[in-house]
């Protein structure tokens, strides 16, 4: 995911805010048809990082390539070839949402048909009301129309989901999977882990400006103490003799009464212990199942606290 | 929602510089010719105020009193089209974040600026016929006038308000452009030699109103449409706030 061919490289970026960083030494890199997604909670310089991209924002110190350009400036030629999602606002107040998507569409050279972008995105029925009237779900759907008119190379999109309803957060997400799909490569900002486990191809979780860590969502979700085992039985056994038996590196506990956890790497042999362990004491494991970690459970052991959204 | 394959494919590229421009001029025109609010501004009060001059005879004005009228209304809608209207409209599309929309996509940044004041250019265009002909109707004849002072002094009110008006909305916080754009309005409109000549005002006031674009341009256009050549204090006074507020715009409007 990097070379000459990249759609998006930074290295070492670093924005500051009245001398505190906002963003603090970020590298990203992005292929065409891949889907980027950065992973924080709110203020951890998410939209900082997209603006430097879009040439919206100057950087203090670190490299940026987008398309193979330096985006400080904007300049003309290379804002042709992205498309621009921010996050709220970007229509004038009394602007129709037809229009809006028109004027758009009016500045690049191949654009899709609005007519048929504001049906598909379910704008159709308010395609004659006024900016400042729409939904904020609304409003969320026409900048991601404005975003992709123009059949751009590379899509920024800022929190594109952050007010939709569950359906609109589907079609979002059946959009991107069309995108990159069809060979254009998506930066897209979010604190929801489902979205990046389910859309992104390489995640970077960053927080206070940093990435904590990056990797493919199942690289990120397997690393570490990556597997645990539930089951249910009876409540209060004693678990001495199955700690015993159970290979290096495994625990075992009982978090609440009746319910218990293995924790480490799960393997087919600590499987078949715990099973055999339970016959052997004459009760039934229920419900027993190797979960992996979720998204969630890495980004909240990296950022180390409840999400700030 | 399945999308059939190829839906997407970049075709990345600038449309028509012409047609972007246009586009966007027709767009800002019919976005403030829409709004209410603007439009009691632009256009309903110069015409009650164009008629109700001419035909009530509480202002002292000199005859025809529809030409003189017509000077007093005109002034009065560039400045609300050009700074009141603008500033506050500048004020609510920074809110907005409409200018960051435009500035991210292929359009140059000066076709920006051009197609917002070619919007402001047009609703001019529009506010000079719909009030000319009013007057007209209302005994004005336009042969008595100097038509090439009153473009000029057409175009250089606009220039001189639009910039001031740039200079407000570009900066300010929008309620506070909204609030500022309006109070300054009314009192141009009053005391700033609009519907009251500078020479009916007080005299430190006179003075002063001379050397305000309201009162150079409603001078300037009384004297113009009655056949007369409006004094070189008044272009002058014109050109300099259009300089001086266009230049400290150009270095204190952010586009956010």
């Amino acid at each position: 995911m990097s070379g000459s061919a990249g759609a998006l490289e930074v290295r070492d970026l670093v924005v500051r805010y009245q001398g505190r960083p906002a963003v603090d030494g970020l590298d990203l890199d992005l292929a065409p048809g891949q889907v980027l997604a950065l992973l924080g909670p709110n203020g951890a310089g998410k939209t900082t990082t997209v603006e430097v991209c879009e040439g919206l924002r100057t950087r203090d110190a670190g490299q940026v390539r987008v398309l193979g350009t330096d985006p400080a400036g904007a300049p003309d030629a290379l804002r042709a070839r992205i498309g621009v999602m921010p996050q709220g606002g970007g229509a004038y107040p009394g602007v129709r949402v037809r229009e809006m998507v028109g004027l758009v569409a009016t500045c690049s050279a191949n654009p899709l048909d609005p007519d048929w972008l504001v049906e598909t995105l379910g704008l159709a029925a308010c395609a004659r009301k006024p900016y400042k009237r729409l939904s904020v779900g609304q409003q969320q759907r026409l900048a991601l129309a404005c975003a992709v008119v123009g059949r751009p190379e590379l899509v920024f999109l800022d929190e594109p989901t952050a007010s939709l309803d569950p359906q609109g957060r589907r079609l979002v997400w059946d959009l991107v999977r069309a995108l990159r799909a069809d060979g254009v490569a998506v930066l897209l900002t979010t604190h929801l882990m489902q979205e990046a486990e389910t859309l992104a191809d390489h995640i970077v979780i960053i927080d206070h400006g940093r990435s904590v860590a990056e990797g493919s969502p199942d690289t990120l979700t397997a690393a570490g103490a990556d597997r645990e085992l539930r089951f249910r039985a009876a409540a209060g056994m004693d678990l001495r003799l199955l700690a015993d038996a159970l290979p290096e590196g495994c625990t075992v506990s009982e978090p609440s009464a009746g319910s218990y956890l293995v924790e480490g790497s799960i393997d087919p042999q600590v499987l078949s212990t715990v099973t055999s362990w339970c016959a052997r004491q004459g009760v039934l494991a229920d419900d027993l199942r190797v979960a992996r970690r979720s998204l969630e459970d890495v980004f909240l052991e990296l950022t180390g606290r409840e999400l700030r959204s | 929602m399945t999308f059939s394959p190829g839906t997407f494919t970049p075709a990345p590229g600038r449309g028509q510089l012409g047609r972007m421009l246009a586009t966007q001029v027709v767009l800002e025109t019919k976005l403030a010719l829409r709004q209410g609010e603007q439009v009691l501004l632009t256009l309903i009060i110069p015409l009650a105020l164009l008629v109700g001059l001419t035909l009530l005879r509480v202002v002292p004005l000199p005859e025809p009193r529809a030409t003189s009228a017509l000077g007093t209304v005109l002034a009065l809608a560039i400045m609300s089209t050009a700074f009141t209207s603008q500033a506050i409209s500048l004020g609510f599309d920074r809110r907005y974040g409409v200018l960051r929309r435009l500035a991210a996509t292929a359009v140059p940044r000066w076709l920006i600026v051009c197609g917002r004041l070619g919007g402001m250019a047009a609703v001019v265009l529009v506010q000079v016929v719909v009030l000319a002909v009013v007057a007209i109707a209302l005994g004005w004849r336009p042969g008595a006038g100097s038509p090439g002072w009153v473009c000029l002094l057409i175009v250089l009110g606009t220039a001189a308000f639009g910039a001031v008006g740039v200079l407000l909305g570009g900066t300010l916080r929008a309620e506070l452009t909204l609030a500022v754009a309006n109070v300054v309005w009314f009192v141009l409109l009053f005391a700033g030699g609009v519907l009251v000549p500078a020479a009916a005002l007080p005299g430190p006031l006179a003075t002063v109103v001379q050397l305000l674009p309201s009162g150079a341009l409603a001078e300037g256009l009384r004297t113009a449409l009655a056949g007369g050549t409006p004094s070189l204090g008044h272009v002058v006074v014109l050109l300099v706030w259009t300089l001086v507020a266009g230049g400290v715009a150009t270095r204190t409007v952010r586009w956010s």
